[in-house]
């Protein structure tokens, strides 16, 4: 009996230390996304939709002895307002977790307010190398791609397969330049050779300019540096002139929502890497179908990495009873991830998020059964060397 | 063959794609001009009504089957009438301040048009097919042509052409002039001023639908594609000469060359280049190329 009420005891003030760690017994989670802007279709309010789900499950899965709340505003694509937001939302509103976080200008404005505020984030929809090499942080993980995993496999993929000779159609602003980069590395090291480039002004809209001075360069591949408005317009303006199919065009970075938006006759039998396909699995079909019934249309990687990172972050701060910052941290890069959207997924020292990416083709018209089949998966390529080696890494976190 | 260091080759194709926007240039700087010079209006929903315009075009294939042909027809003709809504319900009000409340309502107008396309379509937009008979091209030996390209040349110059005849030349076209110069005069003779106003911001916008319909092929049809343009279109109103109608058709072919010649000399200039235009002409001339000094 006595031991009884020891061992009572003992497990109460377990409870109580666990419930006192957690401040106020409140997780909240705050989505900082484009909700209006040129990224609204790959991250947007599908992003918001994913973290709904993501709470709601882990609330019936788990069962919680805390609550966890969701808050979400409008980045506008603007460094400067979400910084701002993050700030507010972190000194009054007791946010402890920002996430999402699409355009490289806002992810890494509030990964510092992050570390100023020793609060952690989550970033999806951003895409530079920089978030884990030269501006890395210890609260700041980067879980769905980056320009080096998506520019690295199709370039490679594409050079191998024959098509050694490339030219850039590149967006004049810091990320074309580092998708240009990062694919001209591996063209080189797989035997390619660059021919030239041409910096577009960013955003565009007319592209036959610069699309016939890649024709007159004799490559046979044009590598598409460029997002969104732009690698779309450049594709179909492509096609109007005559430069596809004579040669062969490769988006480095390009979402289901691009293909969904040309169309199937328009982008068959092109080469792109993402880190999610709906259509890869039973698991993938089954999240997504959910994910449609919401947002009527299929979730492109961001959306889905997006719900990946708050289930992981929840779990962990399920397990140490508490959002101590530094503690959820190791928690999280101590548990492999493995769920619907990452196989084979850990954390590395410098933030990354490394798991299997994929390399896809678009499929002919005819080959496409249901409404957003668009993709044959051409190869996995296994989370090792989908990455940036972690070697290679600038990041000061990683011991060299 | 070479010009300027540069193949004889690449030269002519980049002119004759220079001559291609700026067709597009032209008749959007054409509505506005019309707008401004015989109303005073700064019509900065000018982008969102070409955007409209695309769009009228893709839903009317899409739910109507409406081809393209009947869209460039219909969708410029109801554009209009949204524009003589707009005119007779809110513009109105507000010809005795001064510009910039139209500047500001316009602004307004668009900030909303783009707003709801987006809520409903989202901001990558769709493709809108090249109709059958204009599908394919020519090769012209120094470069290949989509022949939908011809075509939207050949359009602008015909629609603003006739434009320039309707008001410069003939007498319903006088009657316009004079109506905006003299109101009261005018509507003394018996002629219902107001109305010829309503007319012709309905023609104005139906411009920009029109030029909304010829875009949609060439790009893709989205809620941003407007706002993306209208800022140069303004420069081309600004350079050609606020109100003059031969001043906008001419400046935006103009332009349009030039912006194609520095795409081939130094890409990275082409998205200013009209700009610094802008600002010589406007140190220079400030009442721009064409328009009347003061």
């Amino acid at each position: 009996m006595k031991l009884k009420t020891i061992a009572l005891a003992a497990a109460l003030a377990a409870t109580g230390a666990a419930q006192a760690q957690l401040s106020d017994n409140i997780v909240r989670v705050g989505v900082l996304t484009d909700l209006s802007g040129a990224y609204s279709d790959i991250a947007g309010k599908g992003t918001v939709v994913a973290t709904q789900m993501a709470i709601a499950d882990f609330i019936a899965k788990e069962k919680p002895a805390f609550k966890v709340e969701m808050v979400s505003a409008d980045h506008q694509n603007k460094g400067d307002v979400a910084a701002n937001k993050a700030r507010e939302w972190f000194e009054r509103e007791k946010v402890d977790v920002v996430s999402e976080l699409v355009t490289t200008s806002v992810a890494l404005a509030v990964q510092k307010i992050a570390k100023e505020k020793n609060k952690i984030a989550l970033i999806s929809g951003a895409a530079s190398t920089r978030i884990t090499n030269e501006d890395c942080n210890d609260v700041t993980v980067h879980w769905t791609y980056d320009t080096y995993s998506v520019a690295n496999g199709t370039a490679k993929a594409v050079t191998k397969a024959g098509g050694k000779k490339w030219f850039f159609l590149t967006a004049d602003y810091a990320f074309g330049h580092s998708l240009e980069k990062d694919a001209s590395e591996v063209i080189k090291a797989n035997g390619g050779e660059v021919l030239g480039a041409v910096r577009h002004p960013f955003p565009g809209s007319d592209f036959s300019s610069f699309l016939l001075k890649a024709q007159s360069s004799g490559a046979q591949i044009i590598g598409l540096a460029n997002a969104g408005a732009d690698t779309i317009n450049s594709i179909k303006q492509a096609a109007e002139f005559g430069v596809t199919p004579k040669q062969q065009l490769a988006g480095l970075l390009m979402f289901v929502s691009d293909v969904h938006s040309l169309g199937l006759k328009t982008t068959q039998g092109m080469y792109l890497t993402e880190g999610f396909y709906w259509n890869l699995n039973e698991e993938t079909r089954a999240w997504s179908k959910r994910f449609f019934e919401q947002q009527k249309r299929m979730p492109t990687m961001v959306q889905a990495g997006q719900y990946s990172s708050v289930m992981h972050y929840l779990k962990a701060v399920k397990a140490i009873g508490g959002d101590d910052t530094q503690k959820v941290m190791a928690q999280m890069k101590k548990t492999p991830v493995n769920d619907f959207f990452a196989k084979n997924g850990s954390i590395r020292a410098d933030g990354r998020m490394v798991h299997d990416m994929y390399l896809l083709q678009v499929k002919k018209p005819a080959e496409s059964t249901t409404p957003w089949d668009y993709y044959n998966v051409v190869a996995t390529i296994p989370a090792a060397d989908a990455f940036q080696p972690l070697l290679a890494s600038k990041c000061a976190l990683v011991k060299q | 063959m070479e010009l300027l260091g540069i193949p004889a080759k690449a030269l002519f194709g980049q002119l004759l794609l220079g001559l291609i926007n700026g067709s597009f240039y032209a008749v959007l700087s054409l509505g506005l001009a019309v707008i401004f010079g015989l109303l005073n209006i700064i019509n900065f929903s000018h982008g969102a009504l070409y955007m409209v315009g695309a769009f009228g075009a893709l839903l009317g294939l899409n739910y109507l089957g409406m081809n393209y042909w009947v869209a460039l027809v219909l969708v410029p003709l109801a554009v209009g009438l949204l524009g003589i809504l707009i005119e007779r319900t809110m513009l109105k009000h507000l010809y005795k301040l001064d510009h910039l409340y139209g500047l500001l309502l316009t602004f307004g107008l668009a900030l909303i048009a783009e707003g709801v396309f987006r809520y409903y379509f989202g901001v990558s937009g769709e493709s809108y097919p090249a109709p059958e008979a204009l599908q394919g091209g020519v090769d012209l030996g120094f470069m290949y042509l989509p022949l939908y390209r011809g075509w939207v040349v050949l359009a602008s110059l015909v629609v603003c052409g006739a434009t320039w005849y309707l008001i410069e030349r003939t007498s319903l076209g006088a009657t316009l002039r004079a109506a905006t110069e003299r109101p009261e005069l005018v509507q003394a003779l018996g002629i219902n001023v107001p109305l010829m106003v309503t007319l012709t911001y309905g023609g104005g916008v139906a411009l920009a639908a029109f030029a909304g319909v010829l875009a949609a092929p060439v790009l893709q049809v989205n809620p941003v594609m407007g706002s993306n343009l209208i800022i140069v279109v303004f420069a081309v109103v600004v350079i050609g000469g606020m109100g003059s109608i031969a001043g906008s058709i001419v400046t935006g072919l103009g332009l349009g060359v030039v912006e194609g010649l520095t795409k081939v000399v130094y890409p990275e200039a082409s998205a200013v280049v009209i700009f610094v235009i802008m600002i010589v002409v406007l140190l220079f001339r400030p009442a721009g190329l064409f328009g009347k000094q003061a």
